[in-house]
């Protein structure tokens, strides 16, 4: 139908070129994501993936569990779905393209459920299909009826070995899709974006694709990267960290939520992308041995902490072998600290720097004079390394009963510091 | 049904006496511990610290039960502590480093978030927050996050929040007592009256670990006995 012609029926109607590209894409990324289900995938251009399952049954609980877990998959993503079984191929396509949502088990059964196709549905040259609809041979069940030697003259030996492969009469060897090794999955948004919220829903999507195709090859990312890409080819990119290894789509979008919400857009986002970090391997059970801590919420607090304060926001801290004070700790990963202590008194708090203190006739002031304890620790240390200190150490009190940690220079002024506070 | 048969029941609460079934982790100071419901810091719930002064020892109170929970597989959790958390000192206080996590949230409307967050993540065994801002609400909503998350929350509050009504299940205040030990008064706690102050050694909680532990043990050994 010319534009013209639909445009006269329908006055709202809304043209868009069809984009063989972004077919094709939509394609790839639905066989990446379905070979988490079989591991013989074929692509049928423009729409179609045959995916061989009889060896995945097993392992998804049944046809049924199987059927129900790819509708509700692809569904999500955004797609409408035509799901269609047979033992060969070319009969599981045809009842596909014919919309007929139906489940052939047996070879046997074959020939009496292709019988009401139209045979439209067939991959056969145009001219060809005309002169049988001219002969009035109009569906499956017609051309199946006919004498074999008579087709065989007919339609020619090509056409005939199509029908044979239809009905599992000869083998039908296909050309297996390969997972790419790498995901990077763009997604046009229908409309600019300012929000970084909304980016959410459509990000969504690319996680469940990503997930998908983790799936198949049996692993799961440590890291993963957004593009949100803006018009003349600017871009603005967000790394997500995960504390173990994982393909869980809700850890995922959630951890994706957290870094969305402290995002401040300074453009819109006219289309996104998703990279998976680098790859490891993770075997199917180890989804299931879920740590004992993780089942809430299914997302590491660490991760989720990150996500939205930063990474550097989140640490641990580890105990060095050290005299001076200020070197002996250390911010560490969590979860990995050294415990390296000499054992002495030291306060529970350290200040970042040093705090010279005022005196008075000669002694140290913080809120009223201090008194030092009995016993002074001297550190003399770091000359090797031009971080020399040379100092002694006391424990005050304050007035107050405030209990502090102060130094006094060895050399120099001498003046009194405040680097500790035993709270 | 006899009187003893009636106070055997759960449902019936006597003044006076302390709800042992409350859960809670032994503070690790006898005297303390027999104050509080369930003879330590009330766990899944909030405790709000109040004090007049820094330095007098607010930490050093906590020391022993926060050293039995580092044992444990979960976070202990400081979400923007004033100044560093000193390793070596933790490590002399018997705490295993490992479980520590330090949060450092820019703005404070982040700090509150990570707090809620790590109170309901059940990943926290305690989160100590020192939070500055006085509101009802939010007191409330942690409240609830240590309920879900069976966590020890604890909130270090200048003196001032005394006057303040809160949602903390206990909320005490502390003053610097004689000799670098402290005094503790109980302003509020569940099934109990206020209480206190009472005298604690703190002192000792600033030398080695071996101290602590024999003295944590003691402190435990003698609470049990006194329920039994």
């Amino acid at each position: 139908m010319p534009v013209a012609a639909a445009r006269a029926l329908a006055h709202d109607l809304i043209i868009q070129p069809r984009d063989h590209k972004a077919e094709q894409a939509a394609l790839h990324s639905l066989a990446a994501w379905s070979y988490q289900f079989s591991s013989q995938v074929s692509l049928y251009p423009p729409c179609a993936l045959l995916l061989e399952v009889q060896g995945s049954l097993a392992l998804f609980g049944g046809r049924v569990a199987l059927l129900k877990k790819l509708r509700t998959g692809l569904v999500e993503l955004g797609y409408q779905v035509q799901l269609a079984g047979a033992p060969t191929p070319l009969a599981a396509l045809s009842l596909a393209r014919c919309q007929r949502e139906q489940m052939v088990e047996q070879q046997h059964q074959l020939a009496a459920a292709l019988a009401p196709l139209p045979i439209s549905v067939l991959d056969w040259e145009q001219s060809l299909l005309e002169r049988m609809d001219g002969m009035g041979v109009r569906r499956l069940g017609d051309v199946l009826r006919l004498p074999r030697d008579g087709l065989a003259r007919r339609l020619g030996r090509q056409s005939l070995l199509y029908l044979d492969r239809m009905l599992g009469r000869h083998p039908d060897p296909q050309t297996l899709y390969r997972p790419p090794t790498q995901f990077k999955h763009r997604l046009q948004l229908s409309s600019e974006v300012e929000h970084a919220q909304v980016l959410l829903f459509a990000l969504q999507r690319l996680v469940l694709e990503l997930c998908g195709w983790l799936q198949g090859l049996g692993a799961g990312v440590q890291t993963f990267g957004v593009a949100l890409w803006h018009r003349q080819g600017r871009h603005t990119s967000l790394c997500i960290g995960i504390h173990k290894e994982s393909r869980d789509a809700k850890q995922f979008t959630i951890l994706l939520r957290e870094r969305l919400a402290r995002l401040e857009l300074q453009e819109a986002v006219i289309a996104v992308e998703l990279r998976a970090g680098k790859i490891v391997k993770l075997e199917a059970q180890s989804l299931d041995l879920f740590d004992k801590t993780d089942v809430r919420g299914g997302v590491d607090l660490l991760d989720r902490l990150r996500a939205r304060l930063g990474e550097q926001a989140v640490k641990g801290v580890s105990a060095v072998a050290e005299h001076r004070p200020e070197y002996a700790w250390r911010y560490s990963e969590p979860g990995h600290s050294q415990k390296d202590s000499n054992g002495q008194q030291r306060p529970l708090w350290l200040l970042v720097l040093p705090r010279q203190l005022k005196t008075r006739n000669g002694r140290p002031q913080l809120k009223g004079e201090l008194k030092l304890q009995a016993g002074c620790e001297r550190i003399e240390s770091g000359w090797w390394d031009e971080q020399d200190v040379a100092r002694d150490y006391f424990v005050a009190i304050n007035p107050s009963g405030s209990c502090y940690w102060i130094y006094r220079e060895l050399s120099g002024e001498r003046h009194w510091y405040l680097q500790g506070i035993f709270e | 049904m006899n009187l003893d048969a009636l106070l055997q029941g759960t449902d019936i609460w006597r003044g006076g006496r302390l709800s042992a079934a409350v859960k809670a982790v032994p503070s690790g100071f006898t005297g303390l511990d027999a104050l509080l419901p369930g003879g330590g810091w009330p766990q899944g719930a909030l405790t709000e610290i109040m004090m007049l002064h820094q330095g007098i020892g607010a930490l050093r109170l906590l020391m022993p039960a926060l050293a039995r929970l580092s044992q444990g597989d979960r976070w202990i959790c400081w979400v923007a502590p004033p100044h560093i958390p000193y390793a070596p000192a933790l490590v002399n206080a018997g705490i295993d480093l490992s479980r520590i996590l330090l949060v450092h949230p820019r703005a404070q409307q982040d700090g509150l978030w990570a707090v809620e967050q790590s109170l309901r993540s059940g990943h926290c065994a305690a989160v100590l927050a020192w939070p500055t801002l006085d509101d009802k609400v939010i007191l409330r909503r942690l409240q609830l996050a240590a309920e879900a998350g069976d966590a020890l929350g604890i909130l270090f509050r200048p003196r001032h929040f005394v006057q303040r009504p809160s949602a903390a299940a206990l909320r005490i205040q502390l003053a610097a007592g004689i000799d670098g030990g402290l005094s503790v008064s109980i302003l509020k706690r569940r099934g109990g009256w206020a209480a206190g102050p009472i005298y604690l050694d703190t002192s000792l909680y600033t030398h080695g670990p071996l101290a602590l532990h024999s003295r944590a043990t003691t402190a435990t050994g003698s609470f049990r006995s006194q329920w039994q």
